[in-house]
């Protein structure tokens, strides 16, 4: 993995894992406060958890424009938000989706196939003329996938939010620090403290 | 088996069993169904003649009492006419419900007559808001509203209902309090301080050479006046009250040293920038209080007491954050300290402090120039009288701008829950219907309004109501017939360049306009007439009274620190300016 910060060399990005209530105009609710506290988010995800009354909304959010505590403190406060971990780029797994369609003349369409090897992407469709081709992994691969096929002309590209969760711990039971314990986590419980 | 009802006869049951004893509202389209039920109910509901002065009446009427007051009022334009009121009840932590009407389920999202976006629009000025989309959730979300505008940090929240919901039937059915709570498993807020954090900050009180109590609006919110006394008479620190806190300790108390910020006594100011600790009780260092942050109290350390954990460390970071209900902490500050002392511990010497504080109050009162025989009346000289004219417990209510600052300056407050005013959103027009739902809350209380001209041209209608409910509240008008507070920026910032600002001194005629809204008016020019004005005002209690004061047009508030200044730069009135060493 590459060590450049996909969101920009000057920003510092943190991803935000909200849990919330599976409610009508929950996202409304959180992008609205994001946009009313002048908080700048890089990508957005939502989607059902593996409990129907909840959803997941993975926030990328840019450090630059607000203090992270200040951030979690006041969504917290949204009352349809129920836990945010905060999950630190270093003690996460994160991957994103892009898919994308590539101009592929029958002579570069080899080098095409073998770029999509190399980074383990798939290929979704074929046409005369170009190919759609996806990949999923970290925001840098993506990038580095997205560099590589720049020369052959995007014809359109789809990246999805960042999605995360902490990785986890390799360390004995026993052990005092765990990679996890460095992802502060917000619930209602935590709140109670 | 269960009883069938309408989903509005479903709502107003669930006010009843939230013992809502009053709605301010104005019915129309889509609330329709909600006003037949209330027929016979036994709720009063108070007739607007705005729905912004239904929202202010419900803020009022919280403001004294500590319960949520009901606006109720269709949907569309009225909807939008109450976003004033609930975005002011959102700035000032005021437990609020809103109850709209919206056009039938079927019809959101066709621009259809007299539909908007209402839970849109006041999504980021309620706590919370929900839109009902059946009949069966109606008693749900009532307690939940409910719930949730008095719990933790008080607000506004606001419940939208089709006209069809209203329509509908339900299975009535009332939920228990786990069920409410289940109901909501991301709200659960912190009230009880953490112990370890209280100790810290019990250690800090007693080792502080100058510290300060900086007390805020959650003070009041959490009935903690008695407390806190206790708390400043065992450690004797001096006490600052912000605009919101006047009140919650008392004004003729020793330890008082006024209110803090922009229009703050030069000693509540001063002491603030000189403390080597603050201890912050329900206040968010608003930026009218703390002047340029960067250079706000630089060598005190902070003990942040707040029931919202989103304040600590939104302004000032505080070396002891302390989240929970402000009663509940220093309840607990005190046994810590307590025990500190009776484990050996004594505090440090808070005397030379104290001595300086009260050679700054000496040396600065408040202060303004008497006016010369035959000249215009003084704004601050009106108040005095109307203060020492007050029965005891008077609640007073004031608008917006330099006659707020003003009552908030002379009026002497002893009791919590006698001061009514709009500090965080500035709402211009509060005073005259934020009155009348104070004197709905109580009704054994005098409530004066004090408002300027400017203000009460925006809510003055609502004096009809008044007058036609038989709410007897009395406004005072101190007017200088121009925007007041524009016109100070104006004649000390802008080069006495006055833009747009003058309201005209001859229109409107005060008195005819009170009479024509069944009010008995006075007028009053010169100062002999004060006195007079004020005892006739206070003798009629069957009808609301209006107080003309003609006064001088270029007074201004003083002291004054101007915005985005330290407060070291505090400007003084100008016959002090001469002793501005002894603030050092």
């Amino acid at each position: 993995m590459s060590g450049s910060n996909p969101y920009g060399q000057d920003s510092q990005h943190h991803v935000l894992s909200v849990l919330v209530q599976n409610r009508p105009g929950v996202l409304a609710r959180v992008s609205a406060l994001f946009a009313r506290r002048g908080y700048n988010i890089f990508s957005l995800a939502v989607a059902p958890t593996e409990h129907p009354d909840y959803s997941r909304i993975t926030i990328v959010v840019d450090l630059a424009s607000a203090p992270l505590e200040q951030m979690t403190k006041q969504l917290f406060k949204l009352i349809d938000v129920v836990r945010i971990s905060e999950l630190d780029p270093r003690f996460s797994v994160e991957r994103e989706l892009i898919m994308v369609t590539v101009k592929a003349t029958a002579e570069q369409r080899s080098q095409i196939v073998e770029l999509t090897n190399i980074f383990e992407a798939r290929i979704l469709s074929v046409g005369i003329e170009a190919l759609t081709v996806s990949l999923d992994g970290s925001p840098s691969a993506i990038d580095d996938f997205m560099k590589a096929l720049h020369q052959y002309g995007i014809v359109e590209s789809q990246r999805t939010g960042l999605v995360a969760l902490p990785k986890l711990d390799r360390a004995a039971p026993s052990a005092t620090s765990s990679a996890t314990s460095s992802n502060a986590t917000h619930s209602s419980q935590g709140k109670a403290r | 088996m269960k009883e069938k009802l309408t989903g509005a006869q479903a709502l107003i049951r669930a006010l009843e069993h939230e013992n809502v004893d009053v709605i301010f509202g104005l019915p129309g389209g889509c609330i329709l169904p909600a006003y037949d039920p209330l027929i016979e109910s036994k709720i009063r509901h108070i007739l607007v003649r705005h729905e912004q002065g239904a929202g202010h009446m419900a803020e009022g009427y919280a403001h004294v009492t500590g319960r949520p007051g009901v606006a109720m009022v269709t949907s569309g334009p009225a909807a939008t006419n109450l976003v004033t009121p609930l975005c002011d009840a959102y700035m000032d932590s005021i437990p609020m419900v809103g109850i709209t009407g919206q056009v039938p389920t079927a019809a959101i999202g066709t621009d259809a007559f007299q539909e908007c976006d209402t839970v849109g629009i006041t999504r980021s000025i309620t706590k919370h808001n929900e839109l009902v989309m059946s009949a069966q959730d109606l008693p749900m979300v009532v307690r939940q509203a409910f719930y949730i505008a008095t719990t933790g940090r008080p607000g506004p929240t606001l419940i939208d209902i089709p006209k069809d919901v209203l329509q509908n039937e339900m299975d009535w059915y009332w939920p228990s309090d786990d069920e409410v709570r289940d109901s909501l498993p991301g709200y659960r807020p912190n009230v009880k301080g953490h112990t370890k954090m209280i100790q810290e900050a019990a250690r800090m009180i007693l080792a502080a050479r100058q510290p300060v109590l900086y007390v805020g609006g959650g003070v009041l919110k959490a009935r903690a006046a008695g407390v806190l006394r206790e708390l400043a008479e065992l450690t004797q620190i001096p006490v600052v009250t912000t605009l919101m806190a006047r009140g919650a300790f008392p004004d003729s108390h020793p330890l008082c040293l006024g209110m803090p910020g922009m229009h703050g006594t030069a000693t509540a100011v001063t002491a603030m920038q000189k403390a080597d600790l603050l201890i912050a009780l329900g206040s968010r260092f608003d930026d009218r209080v703390t002047g340029k942050v960067s250079g706000f109290a630089p060598d005190a350390k902070i003990i942040h007491v707040d029931i919202d954990p989103a304040e600590q460390g939104k302004v000032r970071r505080p070396d002891v954050p302390i989240v929970g209900d402000c009663r509940l902490v220093i309840e607990e500050m005190l046994k810590a300290i307590n025990d500190l002392l009776q484990s050996g511990e004594t505090q440090a010497d808070v005397g030379p402090w104290r001595s300086r504080v009260s050679g700054w109050r000496e040396q600065f009162p408040l202060a303004y120039d008497q006016s010369e025989p035959g000249a215009a009346l003084k704004p601050q000289f009106c108040l005095e009288k109307l203060r020492d004219g007050a029965p005891e417990g008077t609640i007073v209510v004031s608008g917006v701008g330099q006659h707020q600052m003003w009552t908030s300056q002379y009026w002497n407050f002893e009791e919590p829950y006698t001061w009514v005013n709009s500090g965080g959103l500035g709402t211009m027009g509060f005073a005259v219907p934020a009155a009348i739902g104070a004197k709905v809350g109580r009704p054994d209380k005098t409530v004066w309004a004090v408002d300027g001209d400017g203000c009460f041209q925006m809510t003055a209608q609502e004096l009809v109501t008044a007058s036609l409910e038989r709410i007897p509240v009395k406004i005072a008008i101190l007017n200088n017939s121009y925007l007041g507070m524009v016109r100070q920026w104006q004649e000390m910032f802008y080069g006495e360049r006055f833009s747009e600002v003058n309201l005209s001194g001859t229109l409107p005629d005060f008195v005819k306009w009170a009479e024509a809204m069944g009010c008995v008016g006075i007028r009053v020019d010169d100062s002999q007439e004060v006195e007079s004005a004020i005892d006739k005002a206070n003798s009629i209690n069957d009808r609301p009274v209006v107080v003309d004061f003609r006064v001088a047009e270029d007074e201004k508030v003083f002291p004054m620190v101007p915005s985005g200044k330290s407060n070291d730069d505090i400007l003084l009135h100008h016959s002090q300016d001469s002793r501005r060493e002894f603030l050092r």
